[in-house]
């Protein structure tokens, strides 16, 4: 069946490219908002070693965001060029979404992201701090629209169906914007990002406190994550179950298959711990199980009755293996990250943050945790949206551009070689950057080797700039392009 | 008003705007190689950092809007222009991800050049084909492509492909032009003046072969009354284009004019191509009415762009604003 092919493809190219996109935004919205919180603290206190973590995330902000858009703008095209069906019946709906989504985010990100890694000296201390605003608030916006549009998938509602089958907007674009699964899923993906980040930075923080105990700026990277972690956890703990509890209402085949529940529980269902999932024969191997415990959770009521995919028709079944594992690789790290954050309260009653090497090297294991944490939350949710891409109204075998295998198997291959070259150099440098650790008087982005050079400009800009070059504390450099050292 | 005519001007607007802005950006990435490493390579680089984020999101802007606006026009050209299309993606992946990577790796860097300049390249080919396979008419059945997967490499997408590239460069290197000075700003003059002379001769052949594609271009370019508003296109191009080489040539030092007449050069283009394909989206098989979402979607975006246009041509102007006059003045030392 050929055309079965190019629809695996197809599915298999998007997966691909959207978890590869999907690193970046969760890296680069946590980021984002460290780096203004990073500089509003050097404004208020003008302590240099603020200044210093803000110049040395920024350059770590400037490699990951780049890749970030550029894996981006795949995205936007690829709805075209490989779902062109669907694009053509959902277009109405959505596309107004994410139209908004580039006039009120992606400008508001791109136009000031100039002005933030190298505008410093150009505009003073009041206005860059204000073009970081502004970065940071673009990346939330951008999540906003996005996540609003995803979650129409996931729950549409406000919507028409035309004769010619597409999707029309309704009376109200309220309806469509704030779907039901929105603000569960707007809440617990941001949150998700700010718990990435901190990890990240924790774990930077960790690193070089193993090797120096003493160094200041690592302590105050790692007591800024480790007081995050500790906060954040618990409430992105219960977000997800709040989040669980709407699935089950809008989505219940989803949560079955999370749960792994096959069959249904008129008394009671249990929580699965672990077992292997198996589709064909209906029925999860070696289950390690708490009776009861399943509807305790979802119903709040350890008797309560709860339906299994037994109820659902077959052909409407998603894939149950893949989600179940991936909610439980999820959930899982939630709670490592749980404890982390729970040790480092310990750590910082007993006034042992910076000297309990073994928190040190937990923190550095747990540095990559979030990544794995948010792809697998989106595998849950868009694995156990299948089969459909609009839920309930359009299947994905019907959403596919009409491409031959051929076609999509060539660029597939070029996506994977060469996303896997360029993000890994990437990631590469940016390993390199955090290995290299804080230094005081770090440079900034803008320059970025030894000997920095300056735009004079036909007319300099003093009148925009309040705070004259010279009156700048802690040696802001007055510089802006970049030369290379061999120059 | 009809909100669907109001959309195509907005989207003929974005895509301008794309065309010269990230227009610069790619033909910069297309001359790159041209420039010597060091100081010269480093300051035409950093002509555009801090701005190619900016006029790249144009595109994303043209997409989501045709996404938006006409989402059959999307779910029809996209598929059929597919490797086109994958190649321009991943050409601007190369390119983006260069202006950050070559400072990051000094060992490597002759290999981020090649990168930045051959995703440039690649880039700018592959969207100028697009447009020749748009115009060479493209075959719908019942709402999706019909065509087969080669339909749009014939002469006249190469054609086409060349001319943007060469269009490009003649942006890259005026703006150059404006943003540098001393040998480098020399430099970026006599690739002007060599970019010029292509995109002219480009414009001119593809101008040429365009009424002869189908009978329907012919009739609106020759027929009364449409050739008295038509004619004028060409007769002004000369113009700007007899005032481009004197700027660029001439005595005077004119550093911000021959930028400007190629953007007058390109917004001739594109008042061609609107005479070309007006009323269609899809020549010859899909006007803008046959291709538009319903009102509700138009209108709810038209107050998106009301509000927010306004502001982001405001801070987007700010922020060249703060990076005006000349790149890199001490570096030379
Ligand atoms: C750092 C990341 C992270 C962590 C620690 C967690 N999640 Fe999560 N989760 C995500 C990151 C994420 C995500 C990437 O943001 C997802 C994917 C789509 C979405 O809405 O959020 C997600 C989806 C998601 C879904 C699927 C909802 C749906 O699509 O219908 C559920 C039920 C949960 N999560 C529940 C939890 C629970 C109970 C957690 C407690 C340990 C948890 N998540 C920790
Ligand atoms: C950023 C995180 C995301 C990840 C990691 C992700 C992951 C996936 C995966 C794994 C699939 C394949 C499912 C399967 O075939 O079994 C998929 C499909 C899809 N997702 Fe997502 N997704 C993400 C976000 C989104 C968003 C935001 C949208 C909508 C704007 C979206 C729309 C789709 C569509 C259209 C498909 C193809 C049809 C399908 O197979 O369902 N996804 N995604
Ligand atoms: C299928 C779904 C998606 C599509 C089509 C898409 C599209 C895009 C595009 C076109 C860009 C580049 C914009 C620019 O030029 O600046 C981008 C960047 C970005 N996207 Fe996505 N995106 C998707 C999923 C997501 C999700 C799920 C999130 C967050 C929850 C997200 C958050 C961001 C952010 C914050 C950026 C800014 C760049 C960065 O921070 O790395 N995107 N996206």
């Amino acid at each position: 069946m050929p055309e079965l092919d190019a629809l695996l493809l197809a599915r298999i190219q998007f997966a691909f490219t959207i978890s590869f996109h999907f690193i970046f935004p969760a890296f680069s919205i946590g980021l984002a908002s460290y780096l203004m919180v990073l500089e509003g603290l050097w404004l208020k206190t003008s302590r240099q070693r603020y200044l210093d973590l803000f110049r040395f995330w920024l350059k770590i902000f400037a490699v990951a965001f780049a890749m970030g858009v550029v894996s981006g703008i795949v995205m936007s095209y690829q709805f075209g060029t490989n779902w062109a069906v669907f694009s053509d019946r959902a277009g109405p709906v959505i596309g107004p979404l994410m139209a908004y989504e580039v006039l009120t985010a992606f400008f508001l990100e791109a136009g000031f992201l100039g002005v933030m890694l190298f505008g410093m000296a150009k505009v003073g201390k009041g206005l860059h701090f204000a073009a970081t605003c502004m970065v940071a608030l673009g990346t939330f916006i951008s999540a906003f629209w996005i996540l609003s549009v995803n979650s129409w998938m996931q729950t549409p509602t406000g919507f028409e169906i035309a004769a010619n089958g597409q999707f029309l907007p309704g009376p109200s674009w309220w309806d469509i914007v704030f779907n039901p699964s929105f603000p569960y899923r707007l809440v617990h993906t941001v949150t998700a990002a700010y718990l990435t980040t901190a990890f990240v930075v924790g774990g930077v923080g960790a690193w070089h406190l193993l090797r120096d105990s003493a160094n200041r700026h690592a302590r105050t990277m790692f007591s800024m994550a480790m007081g995050m972690a500790a906060v954040v956890t618990p409430i992105q703990i219960v977000v997800g179950d709040m989040h669980g509890l709407n699935t089950l209402e809008h989505q219940p085949a989803k949560v079955m298959a999370m749960e792994g529940h096959f069959k249904s529980h008129p008394e009671g269902a249990p929580l699965i711990l672990f077992g292997i999932p198996d589709s064909d024969a209906e029925a999860v191997h070696y289950a390690l199980e708490i009776p009861k415990a399943s509807s305790l959770i979802l119903k709040h009521d350890p008797d309560a009755p709860l339906a299994g995919l037994d109820t659902i028709a077959r052909e409407d079944r998603p894939p149950v293996g893949i989600v179940f594992w991936s909610f439980r690789v999820m959930v899982g790290i939630g709670l490592a990250m749980l404890g982390i954050g729970m040790w480092s309260l310990l750590a910082r009653i007993r006034g042992k943050l910076y000297d309990w090497p073994l928190l040190h090297r937990a923190a550095l294991v747990m540095a990559p945790s979030g990544f794995v944490a948010v792809i697998a939350g989106w595998i849950t949710t868009e694995v156990g949206r299948q089969p459909w891409t609009i839920y309930g109204l359009m299947r994905t075998a019907e959403s596919a551009s009409p491409l031959d295998a051929p076609a999509v198997a060539a660029s597939l291959t070029a996506f994977v070689v060469i996303y896997t070259a360029v993000f890994g150099a990437g990631v590469w440098y940016i390993l390199k950057l955090m290995a290299a650790g804080v230094h005081t008087g770090e440079q900034g982005p803008e320059d970025l080797e030894k000997a920095p050079i300056r735009t004079a400009g036909i007319t300099p800009g003093p009148t925009q700039n309040p705070v004259g070059r010279e009156e700048l504390p802690d040696g802001v450099p007055g510089t802006s392009p970049r030369q290379s050292e061999d120059g | 008003m009809d909100l669907t005519v109001v959309w195509a001007f907005l989207i003929a607007f974005a895509v301008f705007m794309y065309v010269v802005m990230d227009g610069f950006d790619l033909g910069i990435g297309v001359l790159f190689p041209s420039f010597r490493v060091g100081v010269e390579r480093d300051s035409a680089m950093n002509a555009i950092a801090p701005v190619w984020d900016g006029n790249e999101t144009w595109l994303v802007l043209g997409g989501g809007g045709l996404f938006a606006a006409f989402p059959l026009a999307y779910a029809v050209v996209l598929p059929a222009t597919y490797p086109l299309i994958i190649a321009m993606l991943l050409g601007l992946v190369f390119r983006g991800v260069a202006f950050e990577f070559r400072w990051r790796d000094p060992g490597h860097r002759a290999f981020w050049d090649i990168a930045f300049a051959g995703g440039s390249i690649v880039a700018a080919l592959a969207q100028g084909m697009t447009l020749g396979a748009l115009l060479q008419g493209i075959e719908v059945v019942d709402r999706s492509y019909a065509g087969s997967w080669f339909d749009w490499l014939t002469p006249y997408t190469l054609l086409t492909g060349l001319g943007t590239l060469a269009g490009y460069a003649l942006l890259g290197s005026t703006w150059l032009v404006w943003k540098l000075e001393g040998p480098a700003q020399d430099h970026a003059r006599r690739m002007a003046v060599r970019a010029a002379v292509a995109t002219l001769v480009l414009l001119a052949a593809v101008s040429l072969y365009t009424p002869f594609l189908e009978g329907q271009y012919f009739a609106r370019w020759f027929a009364m009354p449409n050739v008295l508003f038509a004619a004028n296109v060409p007769v002004v191009t000369v113009i700007v284009a007899f005032y481009l080489f004197r700027t660029l040539t001439g005595k005077g030092k004119h550093e911000a004019a021959p930028f400007w007449l190629s953007l007058a050069l390109f917004l001739l283009g594109m008042a061609g191509l609107g005479i070309s394909m007006w009323p269609y989206v899809v020549p010859s098989s899909l006007t803008i009415w046959d291709a538009a979402a319903p009102e509700r979607s138009q209108a709810f975006m038209l107050v998106g762009v009301a509000i927010t246009m306004p502001l982001i041509l405001a801070y987007t102007a700010w922020a060249y604003w703060v990076f005006r006059g000349k790149v890199g003045h001490e570096g030379y030392h």
